[in-house]
């Protein structure tokens, strides 16, 4: 069994960074879900920043994680609070029923 | 050295596996429950490589805050039982070969990237550099996040404020009809609105206008 190093972190970041992006494409549920693979995207580039800063012995990686976190639980703030909006208007969060900019 | 290769393995597998189930399942809660597992194991691999307080932070924020926040509003919008037609309905059936492409796509190049770079040589002679051993994570990182970092910091802060801001004005609804108290009709209530001193005449009574 190999050495574990920076580049397997770095590939796993790259596969749930994969799998988050397919995840937004795909889904055809709600909306909810697409928020979730915002959040699976953004802990995959949090994996490679706190790898890099690890394996490099460099702090600024692990302070920029933090700011990281900060932004993505304001962002799913904010974004859980539009949904409820949306939904308490409309009454559907169905992605396929969301065309009202005719996108 | 072997503990560590089976550590990580496992996590990162439990990490892509439930990664891969937040999408594809069909019960938007095990969605949710999904992702707390993936932030669990992902937060195991932090403390594992080194990065302790991270980890710990982590699981705090995202586990103890936002994952709660999804599962809170997936409740409250009762989407939970939805039937979702993943692969079935036929609108969806044009987007999925184009997802897989390009997700695909991104991942191949970003595994080209991984293979291929080299370190710059003087990489290392950097001020924000791990000294010694002794010092904790925790105390190294908030050595450089007080002082280095600080106006970000408080930026972040900022950030946090308006998105609580924000949130709670998106969300806030009057409603109309609901009886409440209104300090300031109390306060400022005068004698005169209330009491009124009459003569009584006698034999006559008093009319009251109501």
């Amino acid at each position: 069994m190999t050495e574990i190093g920076l580049g397997h972190y770095l590939t796993l970041g790259a596969i749930i960074f994969s799998i988050g992006i397919i995840g937004i494409f795909l889904n055809r549920k709600n909306i909810i879900v697409i928020l979730m693979s915002i959040e699976l995207i953004l802990l995959a580039v949090n994996i490679n920043l706190v790898s890099f800063s690890i394996f490099l012995g460099d702090l600024t990686g692990q302070v920029f994680t933090l700011f990281i976190l900060t932004v993505a639980a304001a962002e799913a703030a904010i974004g859980l609070a539009i949904i409820v909006v949306y939904y308490r208007n409309s009454g559907t969060i169905r992605v396929e029923e969301i065309d009202e900019l005719k996108g | 050295m072997i503990a560590h290769s089976i550590f990580f393995y496992t996590f990162s597998i439990i990490a892509i596996v439930s990664a891969i189930m937040v999408t594809a399942s069909k019960n938007t809660v095990h969605s949710v429950f999904f992702l707390i597992l993936d932030f669990i194991s992902i937060s195991c691999l932090f403390i594992m490589i080194g990065a302790e307080f991270l980890g710990m932070i982590m699981l705090i924020v995202y586990v103890g805050a936002v994952a709660v926040l999804f599962l809170f509003v997936v409740m409250m919008l009762n989407v939970a039982q939805q039937k979702n037609q993943w692969f079935s309905s036929e609108d969806s059936s044009k987007h999925i070969p184009v997802g897989l492409i390009i997700g695909t796509v991104i991942f191949v190049e970003l595994i080209i990237v991984i293979g291929g770079w080299k370190f710059k040589p003087d990489l290392f002679d950097i001020n924000n550099s791990i000294e010694s051993i002794k010092i904790s994570n925790t105390h190294s990182l908030g050595q450089v996040l007080y002082t280095d970092y600080i106006h970000v910091f408080q930026i972040s802060g900022m950030i946090l404020l308006v998105a609580m801001i924000g949130a709670i004005v998106l969300t806030f609804r009057k409603r109309e009809g609901v009886k409440t108290q209104s300090y300031i009709k109390q306060i400022s209530r005068e004698r005169s609105d209330g009491v009124s001193v009459l003569k009584v005449e006698s034999n006559k009574g008093v009319k009251i206008d109501d």
